[in-house]
């Protein structure tokens, strides 16, 4: 029952999506007409949108009421697991993941098009005039129902997906009595309901700047409207795939117990790529915006992070990370790889047809300006794109030539990682300080004195601190020359708006953010970045680590902490055993509490995971890792416990990146949107 | 006019050799770092076949954990077990103890090296970090040790 109500939703989702882009392609691509077909394209959004809701709907109903009739439940479902986690196991395996991946592409799709509801309703209301001299739907107006064309594209191979390889809605016949449960790693802490969702929503979200690219090549056009409503959209998806990165680092490092929230495990370089790319792309878009440069660029730009997400996807959803032979095995792998295939040709051949038409006009005059600052950091980015690449990859490309099998091991990552991360971290001071076009020497020298000054005296203070290590120090000096230049542009902008407008410090302060959020939610999140370095750098460098099997009573001391055995218990939870040892903490002597670090084993899928205990504080965390406990049933337990210095601030800089973010696309009073609806339909090129 | 198109054309090759050399470093960077860091992904038998020519090289040994085989000192923190791929068999020596997932008869990767003496010597026992689901193989065994040790206190 649940079955076909769910996979009914899923062919109505299918069928609106075809229609968006039939509808869709011929209201931006015809030369006369659209208007009929421009609201049916967006009709079509909103109802795949609702479809797609209700196959949500139906899964979470099977889920929650344990229809083990339903394929997926049978699959990820058991009776004893708790409802947080029963719910949430919507995204723990292939087919739920992407029915999630179905409905929140939609939902962008339904969004875009409420954004755009402004257009088609003048549109109805004020018929004749908007449509251009010869009949039909006016210039300005064809953009929108395009972009739900493509849109609806991508949305026709997650739909088919559903409907066809990836079905979550299969019958098993007769239903089981119980399922297995959702994988125990994926259990095991609440931040799983946060976590997937996010980078989900970033994933997705990267959709829609794609679907202003391949709009833009359509139509021929690069308008600057487009480019900024379309970064826009990348700023939000970027914001949501940040969230998800660092929520990921977090989960890990509370779940997974090695102590660490990074491995370069090839699950999280899928997540990092697109990631990278779209950063290259919030800065360079800016470059287009300024100077009408690297508008070809900056659409290769959107359409490879597009691909770079379907790629992530393919690579950690076939097993062709197990092994180049693996991903024959499903279908998923090959009709993923198909489909990225034809997205690139198709885009690429875009590129080359429509190339001439987005000739740039400018060029860069000097080195040292602003856009080649840009450029470098472009440079830069896709270059780190290209080397986390090629370690993910390699070991696919060697099996495949030679037949060994060989992982790339995180030193790699790190080797690289390290010279390219630091030198965009310099870049962050050194562009926001210089003019567009070019800046003379005079200018250079009053720009950079005070930040140069203060990151070399920081650098010389961590090293005469005792920082014995080269990489910190450098860290450390970059992100004080960082810190200076930003603090440097808050001060000037903030004297500027008090001496024009006579603004309080905080009224001028908020002026900044509402008039030109773009820039200083961007130099927030800067700081959220070297935040996040130094705590990489400090964690890194400092990190100890002790193993001890203790007995009740003994203790293990590791740098100013201190943990003594107090017992070793067990108990029984519907869905798995927990063996556990409680601990008291000391930190310089003084108690902290006490630390239950656990083992738990899942019952239905017979695996171990262990739960390590954290005690966070804003200098180091505490983090205990039970190893093992007599298994005669006794009194010793073994515990790893390890002191990160400074962890909690990739949490806390991951925030203030996302409030930054925040800051960029906030909609400051509303008049601003009202008054770019206006700037459309007045636009004398819109009616040509 | 035309010194400052020839200075134009000049001042864009400076700047194009700057960015290839920045690329070319990336390049080299990545080069570099791919040729040190390439750990062989074995399984015991292969292991076996290489002989001696792995000897001391960084490895990846993936295998099944030998049931009856783990000898774990708590005490001076070694752990000893033994990888079987069908008949062939690598002991595999570490130190610290086995991670909370380490289950006889389960699949397990070791990183480290062989030494002369035919002994695998791992600095690191790595837990798979897959997002899907796994059926078991020997949750019976290790369920029957947790009943144990649930009625022991």
């Amino acid at each position: 029952m649940l079955s076909t109500l769910g996979y009914a939703s899923v062919i109505a989702a299918l069928l609106a999506a075809a229609v968006a882009t039939v509808a869709g392609g011929w209201a931006g691509l015809s030369r006369s007409g659209g208007e009929v077909s421009a609201a049916l394209a967006r009709r079509a959004a909103y109802f795949a949108f609702f479809a797609m809701s209700g196959g949500m709907l139906v899964m979470e109903i099977a889920l929650l009421t344990h229809d083990f009739s339903v394929e997926y439940v049978a699959r990820v479902g058991s009776r004893e697991t708790p409802t947080y986690y029963t719910a949430i196991s919507l995204w723990s395996s292939l087919e739920g993941s992407i029915l999630f991946w179905g409905w929140i592409l939609a939902g962008y799709g339904a969004l875009f098009a409420f954004t755009r509801r402004r257009e088609f309703g003048a549109l109805r209301a004020a018929g004749e005039p908007l449509t251009a001299l010869g009949g039909g739907l006016a210039h300005g107006l064809r953009t929108t129902p395009l972009v739900l064309g493509v849109i609806g594209v991508v949305q026709l191979f997650f739909f088919g997906l559903l409907a066809g390889a990836a079905n979550p809605f299969g019958i098993v016949d007769p239903a089981p009595a119980n399922g297995p449960g959702p994988n125990p790693l994926l259990q095991n802490h609440p931040l799983m309901g946060l976590h997937p969702p996010m980078l989900y929503f970033g994933f997705v979200g990267m959709t829609v700047p794609f679907a202003f690219a391949i709009a833009a090549l359509l139509r021929g056009n690069v308008e600057a409207r487009w480019l900024r409503d379309g970064r826009r959209w990348m700023v939000a998806a970027w914001a949501f795939l940040t969230m998800g990165i660092i929520g990921g680092g977090w989960w890990s490092y509370e779940v997974l117990g090695w102590g660490g929230a990074w491995a370069w495990d090839p699950v999280e370089n899928a997540s990092f790529l697109p990631w990278l790319t779209a950063t290259a792309f919030l800065h360079s878009a800016m470059v287009q915006e300024r100077r009408g440069m690297l508008k070809t660029w900056n659409l290769t730009l959107m359409i490879g992070t597009f691909l770079l997400t379907l790629f992530g996807t393919f690579l950690t959803r076939s097993g062709v990370i197990d092994s180049v032979h693996a991903f024959t095995e499903g279908v998923i792998g090959p009709v993923f790889l198909a489909f990225i295939a034809v997205v690139a040709i198709a885009s690429l051949a875009l590129i080359g047809w429509r190339g001439n038409r987005l000739r740039a006009p400018g060029q860069v005059e000097s080195p040292a300006s602003r856009e080649s600052a840009f450029i470098l950091n472009n440079l830069l980015l896709v270059g780190f794109t290209f080397t986390v690449l090629l370690g993910t990859m390699w070991p696919l490309v060697v099996e495949a030539l030679r037949g060994d099998r060989i992982s790339v091991g995180p030193p790699y990552f790190d080797q690289v990682a390290s010279p390219i991360g630091l030198a965009l971290i310099f870049l962050m001071g050194v562009g926001p300080a210089l003019p567009w076009r070019r800046a003379g020497r005079k200018q250079l020298e009053r720009s950079f004195a005070w930040p140069a000054i203060v990151g070399a005296a920081a650098g010389l203070l961590a090293f005469a601190l005792g920082v014995g290590y080269f990489l910190p120090i450098l860290t450390i000096a970059f992100a004080a020359f960082v810190l200076t230049t930003i603090a440097e542009e808050f001060r000037k902008g903030i004297a500027a708006r008090r001496r024009i407008a006579e603004r309080s410090y905080l009224g001028a302060l908020r002026d900044l953010f509402s008039r030109t959020g773009q820039r200083y939610g961007g130099y927030v999140v800067h700081v959220g970045v070297i935040v996040i370095a130094l705590a990489i750098s400090v964690s890194w460098t400092w990190k100890t680590e002790r193993e001890m099997t203790l007995r009740p009573g003994e203790r293990l001391a590791i740098k100013d902490y201190e943990v003594e055995l107090i017992e070793v218990w067990a108990n029984e939870e519907p869905h798995r055993f927990v063996i556990g040892a409680t601990f008291a903490a000391y930190r310089d002597g003084r108690g902290i509490g006490e630390e239950r670090p656990r083992i738990n084993f899942y019952k239905a899928t017979g695996q171990n995971i262990a739960t390590p205990a954290v005690k966070s504080s804003l200098t180091s965390d505490l983090y205990l890792t039970l190893m093992a406990v007599d298994p005669e049933g006794g009194d010793h337990a073994t515990v790893r416990a390890i002191v990160n210095p400074g962890i909690v601030w990739l949490w806390i800089g991951g925030m203030i990146m996302g409030v930054g973010a925040l800051i960029a696309i906030w909609p400051w009073g509303r008049s601003r949107v009202r008054a770019a609806g206006a700037e459309l339909l007045a636009d004398p090129a819109a009616a040509a | 006019m035309v010194f400052e198109g020839e200075g134009t054309l000049r001042r864009k090759l400076w700047m194009l050799a700057g960015l290839g050399a920045i690329a070319a470093a990336i390049t080299v960077l990545a080069a570099g770092g791919l040729n040190e860091n390439m750990v062989f992904f074995l399984t015991p038998a292969e292991l076996e076949a290489r002989g001696v020519d792995i000897v001391d090289q960084p490895i990846r040994l993936g295998g099944q954990v030998k049931p009856g085989s783990v000898d774990w000192d708590p005490e001076a923190a070694e752990l000893r077990f033994i990888i079987g791929e069908g008949e062939i068999e690598i002991s595999v020596e570490s130190t610290g103890a086995p991670p909370a997932m380490f289950q006889p008869g389960m699949g397990v990767v070791v990183e480290g090296a062989c030494g002369e003496d035919d002994v695998f010597r791992a600095t690191n026992l790595m837990v798979k970090h897959s997002n899907e689901y796994a059926p078991p193989e020997h949750a019976g065994d290790a369920g029957e040790v947790y009943k144990s040790l649930l009625e022991d206190s």
